[in-house]
Parts: structure tokens; C-alpha cells; sequence
């Protein structure tokens, strides 16, 4: 036995050596989780930056890049030791990904303790990029905060006329702050949010609540994660109800379109994001994406090319050299980017400001492709939003971060 | 057969030999070394129920749990615990854990076998719900960040300063744990492990045993929370979920029940499969599982049975163990 240990801590003593830095190579660490409940998310999150590396020889504005992926299981904490991993051994310049709201959270501390800069790129919990980013100096996002697609949407559904509306969502810090953003956009615009039912993240049987929704409402909101998105049209339809939905972009992206059955066509959902964006960014990278997985990228995977993007960009300016964190930073905050998801800059609070879409499932052909497929198809279009919509940072900030609770619920009884 | 003070001593060697290597190697290693003993902390509890009183507890994560949130609720609502007062909180930790496993004892220990497994499981889940749930005090899903680790004069925010002082805690868990068993108390446990019905009959309180054995795991739970809470500065249900009791279960079982030092083997490896081979391959869930079936049709015993099992082997007493050791059922 003692050898035994011996052997084995002198292995982990000799592979735990770190690997010294090549003078002009960017290292980036890339943390999603590649195998759990959300692998083939995770997996999307890797090929969409993949495939930017790949179109650019491996290089990032000139830099050579070693990209490192690690799996965090779906699990903050494990994602924490991921990250120091990350820094402490393989001496990254920066690390990207995180796919939870909560992954979001635990890896932030860890860029301030060590600092080292953390790129967001999916993860979306709001006040990362609000109430507390002084704590996060090395904090900064490609993606969206969860209300930022929200505000509009509230505002659309009650320029559609809906006068009452019944939110569902799962029942996490994501799907509050999501419901927040609609019902607060919504009921400012003088809608009423009826009735809030939270089923369990993971809910694949809506049997319990289905029944319980009031039937006086215009339209349900919906926000649903994974597995849950495919089931819920399915039940709500299957039960009679043919009420309109509006939902978050989660609901129908195109990491679960492609397994629904036709009886979503017609629902609407907003994100900053859709495959069925028709312009030529946006054609080009569903093609590439498409030709080299097989399958119709998501925002898992736009959101990751978009950051390669991002980070491709402020390289160039900083001459192919990893300029240090702060100067990192200030680059980041200067670009402005032509993405598949059309203009993204990103604002004073580092996050990013950028179109959301109010689209529509339809079936239909687009970009050439010779088979009816379902596509979400941009109904609206709100450009250059931010996380505060028409509030004004200064009076958003002064809210409280939405919540289970917040809005409280006014019109429910 | 070696002797017992011969067994020590090599476990003793090996503690040492683990203390001065460790730190020389990266430092992120030194934070797994650091994480996988405060687990060990945990998963040896599980032995004390497992292995030496024959209770399979599926809710050793809710007293791990406890002592976590404590730390990090604590810590970031009343800066308590970032100095001196860390030792404090160890001790609170230690008897949150206490307390929370005397109440849970009271449904639990009623039971036996698979509704023990059960009812333990259902206990463990509650905290989880209440993890889960609580958003003013427990961040919800989210959970609570620490702003880093304690600093009275030993400044622990230093990744090997931390290691000796888990490795510290460790080794003392160990060695109470050891001497726990060892005692009358422990024998009168392994009484009850073996046949609880003539441990009755000779006049003990079986269940009373029973009940302090399940407080002091428990208080050794919360002990390894408070530690754990500190490895990575990050608590979430995540902490608490089912499969961390599970974890520690099949470390235990891994390493060989009943044997202490196999709960801390089996922790070494599964973190070692879990989250170092991880960083270096995509198929290590195949290996891990690999090597939990293997444990299971091979090694009854855990990895601590492979001695008696080598000697068994070479000297040909037993036929029947040689048979299967050779041949799976």
C-alpha cells in the first residue's frame, strides 16, 4: 500500500508540473460542461468558438491560440476547481464559458482573486453585470443578462393588445429574473401579469399545472430549460389550451426546435439571438455551422463564435500581443462587432448592448436549404438594447434584482 | 498477518510522505489534495455508520450542508469566522452537525436496512429543498461567494498554509475516528453490526448506540462542511444534492468499509478520476465507473481487502474466497 501511494502521489506531483507559456501564444481556457444533464449544450458552447478558431487558421488576431476545455459537470463548484486549474496550472490569459446562471456566480469571485480576466459568454445571471459588478473587476460578458430579451418582449405583448397574461417558468434564479423583466416591461405598459406558476427546473410531466391555469388570461409566458421546452407546447396543446405563447428565447431555440412537432408554429419568443436571422453574417455562419456539425446552431453556440469574435478583434488592436488584463478590458469595451446576431458593442457595466428579436416558429425554407423546416423567424426587431431598456441605469440600479418575489405578483388573487 | 502497531505505521508514513510531497507538486493539486481531504473527512463519517454499525446512511451530505451554509452565511452576512473566530465556527460547524443528526436520528434510527437508506435519503433531501428554497439566507440556486479564506496571523488565502491546516484536521478526524472504534463503544458497535438481536439480549441499548454513533458522524459531517466551504469560497445546493451522500457511499465502499483508512483511499481516488483525470481526457466517467464495477464483482472487501486477499491467494487456506477471487459470480 505504501508503494502504492507513493507511486501515485509522485504521478500527480510530476503531471501537476505547469506547462510554461509560449511568448506569443493567447492561452484561453473554455469551461462548459461536457458531460451531465446540459453535455450537448456544452458541447455547442465548444464547437461555436471552434468553429471561429478553425475559419482563422487557430489564430486570434494574429496570436496562436491554445485553447483548454474543461468540464464543469454542470456544477459551480466544480467549475471553481476547473477554473483555478485553469490559472494555476495552465496559466491562461483569460477563461471563457460557464453555462448556469450559478456557474456564473461561483466563477466570478475566482477571476477577481486571481486576476485573471473571466469572459462570460452564456452564462446570463443578471446582476453580475449590475447591482454587483464593483466586486468583479475582471468581469465582462458576450452574452445577455436573462431580463435583457424580456423588457421588449413585455412591451411587444402588450402592443399585440394581450391584457392579461399568465407567466411559467422554471423555478430557478434564471427564470425569475427572466419573468421579472417581462412582467415589469409589461405591466408598466398597463398589462396585467395574472397568475405566476414556478414548476422544478427539470419538469418533464406539466399534468399538475396545465389545469391550474386561469382561463380568462390572453397569452402565457413561458421560460423553459432544456427537456422542459420540448415537453410543455406538447401538454399545453394536447390539453385543449390554445391560448398564444410568448416566451423566452430559451423555449424554442434551436438547440430543441429542430425535435418539436408542428404544433409550436405560430409562438412567439425573443431573444438576441435566431438562426433565422436573414442577414449575410448571419447566413454565412448558420451554412458553416451547419456543413461542419450537422445541426442548426443555437445562441449556445452564436454566443461562443461571437465571443472568439470579440476577443479576435481586440487582439488585432492590441497587435497580437495578450495586452494584460486592464487594457484587456478597455479594448473589449471599444469594439464594435458585426456579428451573426447583428451590432454588438458592450456598454460601461460590460455588458453587451444588441438587438433582441421577437420571433416567430414558422415552418418554412430559408438560406437555400431545399427542406421545409422550423425556423424562428423575426417578427420585430429591437435594435441596440440594453439591460436597462428605456429605465435608465440609474433608476433600474436603484430596483432590487428580480426575483421569485419581485415584481410581486399585484393582479394575482 | 502484521501486526496492528506494524499497520499504523505504515498508514503514519504514508500521511507523511503525503504532507511533504503534495506541496511541491502545482498548486492546483494542492487545492485537490486540500478539497479530497476535507471530503475524506466526510466519507470516513460514512464508514463510522457504514462499516462499523452497519447503517448505510444515504443523507450525509445534509450535515456536510450545514456546516457549509454555516460558514459561508456567516461569513458574508456577519463577517464572523474570517479571523480567529475560524475556530469557532469549526466548533459550531461541528456542533450544528451534532444537533441536526440527534434530530434526524430520532426518525431515522427507528429503522433499519434499506428504510434506514430511505428515510435518511428523504432527510437529506428536506435540507437540500431548504438549500434550494431559502433565497434570503442561502442565495437559492445560486448560492453564497466568500470573499476569501480566514487570515488569524496564519494567513490560509495561501493554498499550502490551507493544506496543512485541512491535512491537520484530517489526520485528527482520523485518529479520533481510530480510537472511536477502537474503544468499548466501538466494539459494542461492531456488536450491533454483526447481530443486533444478541447484542439485545446481552443488555445493550442498541438504539442508543446507534443514536450516538449517527450524532457523532454527523458532527464530523459538519466538520468536513466547514472545511469544504473554505476550498473553494463557493456553496450552493449543489453541496448538498443527493450525490454527495452517494459519493461518499461509494467512496467508502470503494476503499473498503469498516477500514477508515479505505474511506480516505477511495476519496483519493474518486477525486483523483473525478477531477484530475477529467482535466486531462473526455472519457473519465468510463474509467470511474470502470472502476466501481470492478471494485464490486472483484473486490467485495474495497481496495483495503486486496492484502487478505493476496495472502488468501498464496497460502491456498481458503478455497472459497480463492474461487472468488478468480471466478465473478
Amino acid at each position: 500500500m505504501l508503494k502504492k501511494t507513493l507511486l501515485g502521489t509522485a504521478l500527480a506531483a510530476g503531471l501537476g508540473l505547469a506547462i510554461p507559456a509560449q511568448a506569443d501564444e493567447l492561452r484561453i481556457g473554455f469551461i462548459s460542461p461536457t458531460t451531465g444533464l446540459y453535455a450537448q449544450i456544452g458541447k455547442d458552447m465548444v464547437d461555436g468558438f471552434q468553429l471561429y478558431l478553425d475559419e482563422h487558421g487557430g489564430k486570434l488576431g494574429g496570436a496562436d491560440v491554445k485553447l483548454i476545455v474543461e468540464d464543469d459537470q454542470g456544477k459551480p463548484d466544480t467549475g471553481v476547481t476547473k477554473a483555478k486549474k485553469l490559472i494555476l496550472q495552465d496559466k491562461v490569459n483569460l477563461f471563457v464559458g460557464g453555462l448556469l446562471a450559478s456557474t456564473g456566480y461561483a466563477l466570478a469571485p475566482v477571476s477577481t482573486a486571481e486576476k485573471v480576466i473571466y469572459l462570460s459568454s452564456v452564462s446570463s445571471a443578471d446582476d453580475l453585470t449590475q447591482r454587483q459588478l464593483d466586486k468583479y473587476p475582471y468581469f465582462l460578458r458576450t452574452s445577455w443578462t436573462s431580463s435583457l430579451p424580456n423588457h421588449p418582449l413585455g412591451q411587444w405583448a402588450c402592443d399585440q393588445g394581450y391584457k392579461k397574461v399568465i407567466t411559467i417558468a422554471a423555478d430557478y434564479a434564471f427564470g425569475y429574473e427572466s419573468v421579472g423583466g417581462f412582467q415589469k416591461a409589461f405591466e408598466d405598459c398597463g398589462g396585467k401579469v395574472v397568475q405566476k406558476i414556478w414548476p422544478p427546473l427539470g419538469t418533464k410531466d406539466f399534468g399538475p399545472f396545465i389545469p391550474t391555469m386561469k382561463a380568462d388570461a390572453d397569452a402565457i409566458f413561458t421560460v423553459m430549460v432544456g427537456p422542459m421546452a420540448l415537453q410543455f407546447p406538447k401538454q399545453l396543446r394536447g390539453a385543449g389550451n390554445k391560448k398564444p405563447i410568448v416566451g423566452s428565447g430559451v423555449s424554442y431555440d434551436e438547440f430543441v426546435l429542430p425535435f418539436m412537432g408542428d404544433e409550436v408554429i405560430g409562438d412567439v419568443s425573443s431573444l438576441h439571438y435566431s438562426a433565422g436571422i436573414q442577414t449575410p453574417e448571419n447566413e454565412k455562419f448558420v451554412k458553416a455551422y451547419r456543413a461542419k456539425y450537422g445541426k442548426m446552431p443555437g445562441y449556445y453556440s452564436e454566443n461562443n463564435y461571437t465571443t472568439a469574435m470579440w476577443i479576435d478583434e481586440a487582439m488585432k488592436q492590441a497587435g497580437g500581443k495578450w495586452p494584460g488584463p486592464e487594457q484587456f478590458i478597455k479594448l473589449m469595451q471599444g469594439i464594435k462587432l458585426n456579428a451573426p446576431r447583428g451590432p454588438v458593442s458592450m456598454d460601461d457595466m460590460r455588458n453587451p448592448i444588441e438587438n433582441v428579436y421577437i420571433k416567430k416558429v414558422a415552418k418554412t425554407k430559408l438560406f437555400g436549404y431545399d427542406k421545409e423546416e422550423l425556423w424562428n423567424t423575426t417578427v420585430k426587431v429591437y435594435p441596440n438594447v440594453s439591460q436597462f431598456w428605456t429605465y435608465g441605469k440609474d433608476k433600474f440600479l436603484a430596483q432590487p434584482v428580480y426575483d421569485r418575489d419581485f415584481p410581486p405578483c399585484k393582479f394575482c388573487e | 498477518m502484521i501486526s496492528q502497531n506494524v499497520k499504523i505505521l505504515i498508514v503514519a508514513v504514508c500521511l507523511l510522505a503525503f504532507a511533504y510531497i503534495v506541496p511541491q507538486s502545482g498548486s492546483f493539486v494542492v487545492l485537490l489534495a486540500t478539497r479530497a481531504m476535507a471530503f475524506a473527512i466526510l466519507a470516513m463519517s460514512v464508514d463510522l455508520l457504514l462499516g462499523f454499525t452497519g447503517m448505510s446512511s444515504m443523507g450525509q451530505a445534509a450535515y456536510f450542508g450545514v456546516g457549509a451554509y454555516l460558514t459561508a452565511v456567516l461569513a458574508t452576512k456577519f463577517h464572523f469566522g474570517m479571523g480567529w473566530d475560524f475556530w469557532l465556527v469549526v466548533v459550531m460547524g461541528i456542533l450544528l452537525g451534532c444537533a441536526l443528526a440527534s434530530l434526524f436520528g430520532l426518525f431515522a434510527i427507528r429503522a433499519g436496512g434499506v428504510y434506514f437508506l430511505m428515510i435518511t435519503l428523504a432527510l437529506g433531501q428536506c435540507v437540500w429543498g431548504l438549500a434550494y428554497r431559502w433565497n434570503s439566507l442561502t442565495g437559492g440556486d445560486n448560492g453564497i461567494n466568500m470573499s476569501g479564506r480566514p487570515n488569524f496571523g496564519l494567513d490560509l488565502g495561501n493554498e499550502v498554509t490551507f493544506f496543512y491546516l485541512v491535512f491537520a484536521f484530517f489526520a485528527v478526524s482520523l485518529i479520533a475516528l481510530f480510537v472511536l472504534v477502537r474503544s468499548t463503544f466501538g466494539r459494542s458497535l461492531a456488536g450491533i453490526r454483526e447481530r443486533e438481536l444478541r447484542m439485545q439480549i446481552l443488555g445493550y441499548n442498541t438504539w442508543l448506540h446507534k443514536y450516538i454513533a449517527f450524532i457523532i458522524a454527523g458532527g464530523f459531517g459538519g466538520l468536513a462542511g466547514v472545511l469544504w466551504a473554505h476550498t473553494n469560497g463557493h456553496v450552493s445546493p449543489e453541496t448538498v444534492v443527493l450525490t454527495t451522500s452517494v459519493d461518499s457511499l461509494l467512496m467508502v465502499v470503494l476503499g473498503g468499509a469498516g477500514t477508515l483508512v479505505g474511506a480516505a483511499i477511495g476519496t483519493a481516488i474518486v477525486f483523483g478520476l473525478r477531477e484530475f483525470l477529467s482535466t486531462l481526457v473526455p472519457w473519465w466517467q468510463y474509467a470511474l465507473g470502470g472502476v466501481y464495477v470492478l471494485t464490486i464483482l472483484y473486490l467485495p472487501m474495497g481496495l483495503m481487502g486486496i492484502p487478505s486477499r493476496f495472502r488468501q491467494r498464496t497460502q491456498g487456506k481458503d478455497e472459497g474466497a480463492k474461487k472468488l477471487a478468480t471466478k465473478p459470480s
